[in-house]
């Protein structure tokens, strides 16, 4: 894991050094630095927001109930090293990216790119769902990610645009994956990507059939697990997990009930 | 046809049919299809013009389940999807879980691991290896192949009590420590598979049927996979030479020596010749594995609830048949918000197309058997 280059992230290494120092050289300037992310993306590799992490992640330390209970009260005494673990074993929070890939794409997409994290040393892109075949182009044709790896959708019902649909992308000349996110609401319809990755085909029709998602220009866009007539979309967080449909099931099987 | 979803008219079947051309059914109660897999092809005479898979027939919600789990409620589902790849199937769980943990299993669970994935990649490649020839035609290479897998699945017996859909890790290493013997059980397996390996292939390489059959058959060109995404074997005699396992290595991999074998042409042969040597990379890296392995703990301290902190992951590993992923989703309670299993046989399966178009239906046969598809894994 440690040669997965698609998670070498620059972060990762100097806090790791710079969280040794910190909590005594600067535990007082702690406040004001959490309260200040705004100038946090600049400085990517400056181990500025990280010492935060582990001082807000230790005291509510569900994490990691394996450790010892003993573990909050090291930091603060002048142990440096204590310190280390439990930045390493904090709550990977997703902290704010901006490497070279994500300098390119804001300079060329502009407003479309809306967020790049790193979240557990993966990158995450979120975009405008408008742009995503313009920038599905781009990382393809420019930035080498040739593969799509998977992509699918997650469901968050009570967010104004309930689906997140990502795409996970990755380059075989970088050797990197990256995902992209891209938010779209129940109606909306989501721009395909089957003209730039063929693989989207069947993935984009699995989405359209478990959450109900569109996707606009996909050539053949039905259901591919569940029967073509089936009413519903199963992995939507509001279909219950023993809902079915008992038309589709009584007609078809010649039975009341599936379960 | 009492299926319901013949009644609906499929892009193939509502084309205009030329007049030397039919619609053919095949499955989904076919031996040849490895499973519930139907296709419909269209021949012109006896060439395939245009296909299509119908799949879904063994859905199950796995991914719909696994949010109405506790993480480790869920390790045992994983199993059956691609089930006679079980181990590899927990082994791409339990890392992702661990990733999103933010641990890590200990030395020695991820050696030991790294032992029991590469016996059941060894385990699937000669069950796609008897059951492939047998599709065509050839009778003798499944007893063979079978014989082999039962010692494997033996080793799996000892180990963790099931041989089948084993359930062999937890999440944060090994639940058992190895057994006594262990060692020597894997390297007599290896010793006596060297030998096992070349007698299978002097009833296959040169056999001139078997090269008849499967010679120029389902070309799949390097820059057809990987549009695809198509992954594992096939990728790799379409002549990319790309593996996880030393791309993003993971368990214990970046410690052995081994070859990525790779094929230039991409037909159904070079995807035989490349798992054929597959399993002898596999043999090797077990053989060096179980020289040291490494003492120490075989679980890591994680506690008993997990609640990982909200966030997700991907994680993904090369099982048997491709890249296996598992995207999770976690919103800080005990039960995962999200699963998403990326199926390699899935994905691999879309590219059916693009082999059988131009063949002889006699070559489908061939063309599904070398994919090398699971259908729980496919339907999930």
């Amino acid at each position: 894991m440690a040669n997965d280059p698609s998670e070498k992230d620059p972060v990762s290494k100097p806090p790791a050094s710079g969280a040794e120092e910190k909590p005594i050289a600067q535990k007082p300037a702690e406040p004001s630095q959490t309260s200040s992310p705004a100038q946090a993306p600049k400085s990517a590799d400056a181990p500025a927001p990280r010492p935060a992490a582990p001082a807000a992640t230790t005291p509510a330390a569900p994490p990691a109930p394996g450790a010892p209970a003993a573990k909050p009260a090291a930091p603060a005494a002048a142990a440096p090293k204590a310190a280390a673990p439990p930045a390493k074993e904090a709550a990977p929070k997703p902290l704010p990216l901006d490497n070279e890939l994500v300098q390119k794409l804001k300079a060329r997409f502009g407003d479309a790119i809306r967020e790049a994290t790193l979240d557990r040393k993966q990158a995450i892109v979120t975009i405008a769902a408008e742009q995503l075949r313009e920038i599905s182009r781009y990382c393809r044709d420019e930035e080498k990610f040739d593969m799509l790896v998977d992509l699918t959708a997650v469901d968050w019902p009570k967010r104004e645009k309930r689906f997140d649909v990502i795409l996970i992308v990755y380059s075989f000349a970088k050797n990197e994956r990256v995902r992209l996110k891209a938010h779209a609401g129940e109606t909306e319809p989501v721009p395909s990507v089957c003209e730039i990755w063929p693989a989207a085909n069947w993935l984009e029709r699995e989405c359209y059939d478990m959450f109900g998602i569109v996707f606009q220009g996909h050539p053949d866009l039905k259901r591919i697990l569940m029967p073509d007539e089936w009413q519903g979309y199963p992995l939507r967080k509001d279909y219950d997990i023993l809902k079915q449909d008992t038309d589709w099931v009584r007609e078809n099987l010649g039975i009341e009930s599936g379960q | 046809m009492s299926d319901p979803r013949s009644t609906e008219l499929s892009n193939v079947s509502t084309t205009v049919l030329g007049a030397d051309e039919i619609i053919l059914n095949m499955g989904p109660q076919h031996p040849s299809t490895h499973g519930v897999l139907r296709v419909k092809l269209k021949l012109d005479g006896e060439r395939v013009v245009d296909s299509e898979c119908i799949i879904g027939y063994l859905h199950r919600g796995v991914e719909k389940i696994a949010e109405h789990r506790s993480y480790q409620q869920f390790a045992p589902y994983v199993d059956r999807m691609d089930y006679v790849a079980a181990v590899s199937n927990g082994l791409g769980y339990c890392e992702a879980v661990e990733k999103l943990l933010g641990t890590e299993a200990p030395i020695r669970a991820r050696v030991v691991r790294t032992i029991l994935t590469e016996l059941q990649r060894i385990a699937s490649h000669l069950l796609w290896l008897g059951t492939h020839a047998l599709d065509i035609g050839a009778l003798t290479p499944v007893f063979y192949c079978f014989r082999e897998r039962e010692e494997i699945l033996k080793i799996f017996e000892k180990y963790c009590g099931a041989r089948l859909t084993t359930h062999a890790f937890r999440i944060g290493g090994l639940q058992y420590e190895t057994y006594d013997g262990f060692e020597q059980d894997v390297k007599r397996f290896c010793d006596d598979f060297a030998h096992r390996i070349d007698e299978y292939e002097t009833l296959l390489t040169e056999n001139r049927i078997w090269v008849g059959r499967t010679k120029g058959v389902g070309i799949l060109s390097a820059a057809d996979a990987v549009a695809l995404g198509v992954t594992g074997p096939v990728l790799r005699a379409s002549g990319v030479k790309w593996d996880l396992r030393k791309a993003m290595p993971y368990a214990a991999y970046d410690q052995y020596k081994f070859e990525i074998p790779t094929r230039e042409t991409g037909d159904t042969y070079d995807r035989y010749v490349v798992r054929m040597e597959e399993m002898r990379q596999s043999r090797l890296i077990c053989l060096q594995a179980i020289e040291n392995i490494p003492a120490g703990p075989i679980m890591a301290r994680i506690g008993k609830v997990l609640k990982p902190p909200p966030g997700e992951v991907y994680h993904s590993i090369e099982a048997p048949k491709g890249e296996l992923g598992y995207y999770i989703v976690s919103d800080g309670t005990t039960q995962p918000y999200r699963v998403r299993v990326r199926p390699p046989s899935f994905i691999n399966l879309q590219a059916f197309d693009k082999m059988a178009r131009g063949s002889l239906v006699a070559d489908v046969v061939a063309i599904i058997g070398t994919i090398d598809i699971v259908l729980g894994e496919v339907d999930r």
